[in-house]
């Protein structure tokens, strides 16, 4: 059977995801997720009609059964610096990473 | 028998008769953890020693100092005269996925080994307000990936206090294997895909996976927002009962926590299974597989020992005047793995964007002026193998071109799960059930590295389980007996929507009725040993 996965696709998903691997990781990850779809792939034997609806969750949300949404005020969270502190790296209450790479739209 | 051993109930009592104290209590379970526990977990563990194999290693940070504040202060609180809580002056240990203020959190993997959470997860925090004592965090697969607790950065990763060369089940397994050791009478759980029961059933406890939306997720770290549940592992029914008591409700910091009142899950408790009815399913008796090797589809019976003690269970709630139904149809059972494979990974991959490096946690030292490679680099130190599996699996199968073939058609398998659900438990339809009866795990607990690597093997591992997280339905694991090997069979029962105290009515009239038997006198060998 081929692989669905090829090593191709597999390098497009592996810098969407914006991870790097060794080669030795890369192999294994790669044979697993091929392997897992085929796990995957009995879902398409099933016979479903087209009208079956999708659950996002099990237990439905019913009105009683489901917490009001809160007022949309804003609210003071008094310690920030708390949560600053985090942060691998900060200045002036600022949160510092490197320089964002500038991409051309085409 | 000393303290660690006794249940939180009895600790309770004992306690308001101060017939023991809480500083005694907290002194009991930390020399339990010092004769058992071993090395706690760490990320620079060098290799594994002989004495390492025979320890339980449940523990990534041991909360000491702070329980032995805590247990003085309820200690001062009663002799005032004043009520400590209801489950006061009762150690607890919590599985290392939930933060804790100014505790390390982290979920098991070296991307969070420098986290301190500065804010407490709304069901460790009603533990504190009624009076628990958290002993410490206990270990986990990574980010919960897992039913084995081998995926853990911090090694050496729990083992089962019956035999030390078997897995205490994941990915809640430090809180079964605390529990199951004496180490705390209670531990704070989260169940997945069977994520509490598995473990509690591997370690011979008792383990609950609450209705979701019954137990709040807030400041519980993400895997598949859509099917966390945080729940209790305890060692008895009415352990687990009141425990719930206290971590159930409405939460004004997670929208999906019910508002619904939560009931008295201790009263009537006792009052038996007369009149109830409980179904047998047999879709709940056969396990399907991918073979390791082809791939191809296997199905097999259950080990006889195993289907033996769920039909001895159901013979003896029989006997105390419940009605079993046979022949309960659950025929979605076996794509519960499959569709989980889709879903839980969609939820993984978005949930696991938030680590980059930038706001907390790990960030990499190799020095880079691109914010991207930051992010590269960050995530693979950072990330082990499991947490990556399932960011690029989530990835693949919500890609556009593959999102109607795979996401939507899991979406769509979770509808028909829950409709076997909603006919069984449907009070007009034909089985009309109380409750299911079924075996939690399709083996007992099984040997260290037999099955790790292998990420399809071991998911399987949850395919009795998993149904009840699709469905969003309750489960309750409980010790049913012994195998062969002496390591314990767990039983399990599924309830409608917010029925756990129906549930824990049942487990109940099971405990009493088997309280007697022979399995039920037998000790986890790290307790024999340590006697």
């Amino acid at each position: 059977m081929t692989e669905a996965i090829t090593r191709e696709v597999f390098d497009h998903l592996v810098n969407l995801a914006a991870l790097q691997l060794s080669e030795e990781q890369a192999e294994y990850l790669r044979k697993q997720l091929n392997n897992q779809l085929k796990a995957i792939n009995e879902l398409a034997a099933i016979l479903i009609d087209a009208d079956v609806p999708i659950s996002l969750h099990g237990v439905p949300f019913e009105a009683a059964a489901s917490a009001k949404p809160r007022e949309d005020v804003w609210q003071k969270y008094e310690d920030a610096a708390e949560i600053l502190k985090q942060a691998p790296q900060i200045e002036d209450g600022y949160i510092v990473v490197p320089d964002i790479p500038h991409t051309e739209l085409k | 028998m000393e303290p660690c051993d006794l249940n939180a109930l009895d600790l309770t009592l004992l306690l308001r008769k101060k017939e023991i104290s809480a500083v005694e209590i907290v002194d009991s379970c930390l020399k339990r953890v010092a004769d058992v526990d071993g090395r706690p977990g760490a990320l620079e563990s060098g290799d594994l020693t002989a004495r390492d194999k025979e320890k339980v290693h449940a523990f990534i940070t041991l909360t000491d100092k702070y329980a032995r504040a805590q247990a003085a202060q309820i200690d001062r609180a009663i002799n005032a005269g004043e009520d400590p809580g209801a489950l006061a002056g009762v150690p607890f240990t919590v599985k290392d996925i939930f933060c804790v203020k100014d505790t390390p959190s982290t979920a098991a993997s070296k991307i969070l080994a420098n986290f301190v959470a500065p804010y407490t997860a709304t069901p460790v925090k009603r533990m504190q307000e009624a009076g628990a004592i958290m002993l410490g965090k206990v270990n986990l697969d990574e980010f919960t990936y897992g039913s084995s607790n081998e995926s853990s950065a911090y090694q050496p990763s729990p083992r089962n206090p019956w035999k030390t060369d078997r897995v205490p089940g994941g990915s809640s397994g430090g809180s079964t294997a605390s529990v199951a050791a004496g180490e705390a009478p209670l531990s704070l759980g989260t169940d997945t895909a069977g994520s509490i029961r598995q473990p509690a059933a591997f370690c011979g406890v008792v383990g609950v996976k609450p209705t979701y939306g019954r137990v709040s997720r807030y400041g519980l770290i993400a895997f598949a927002s859509s099917l966390d549940c945080p729940g209790p592992v305890a060692r008895s029914v009415k352990d687990a009962a009141a425990m719930l008591q206290v971590i159930a409700g409405a939460d004004a910091h997670d929208a999906t926590a019910t508002p619904l009142p939560v009931p008295d899950y201790l009263e009537g408790i006792e009052d038996g299974v007369k009149g109830m009815r409980i179904g047998l399913s047999p879709d709940y008796f056969r396990i399907t597989y991918p073979d390791p090797v082809t791939g191809e589809l296997l199905s097999q019976a259950l080990p006889t020992e195993i289907e033996l003690a769920v039909h001895q269970a159901a013979e003896k709630l029989a006997s105390l005047g419940a009605e079993i139904i046979e022949d309960v149809p659950m025929a979605n059972t076996r794509f519960g793995i499959p569709a989980y494979f889709v879903i839980s990974r969609v939820e993984a991959a978005s949930n696991l964007h938030r680590y980059d490096g930038v706001k907390y946690g790990h960030r990499s030292n190799v020095s880079t002026s691109d914010l991207k490679a930051m992010y590269k680099h960050t995530r693979h130190e950072g990330f082990g193998l499991q947490p990556k599996l399932r960011i690029l699996m989530g990835m693949y199968v919500s890609a556009a071109q593959y999102s109607e073939q795979y996401y939507r058609r899991a979406l769509q398998v979770r509808t028909l799960i829950r409709r076997d659900f909603e006919a069984a438990f449907d009070p007009q339809g034909r089985h009309r059930l109380d409750a299911l009866l079924t075996p939690t795990t399709p083996t007992t607990a099984f040997e260290m590295a037999a099955v790790y690597g292998d990420s399809v093997l071991m998911q399987y591992a949850d395919q009795l389980t998993v149904p009840a997280n699709h469905a969003g339905v309750p489960g309750l694991s409980l010790p049913g007996g012994l195998d062969d090997n002496g390591l314990p069979i767990g039983i399990q029962l599924l309830g409608a929507d917010y029925t756990e105290k129906t549930l824990f009515r049942i487990g109940r009239a099971y405990e009493m009725a088997t309280e007697n038997e022979e399995w039920r006198k037998a000790k986890p060998q790290v307790l024999r040993e340590a006697a």
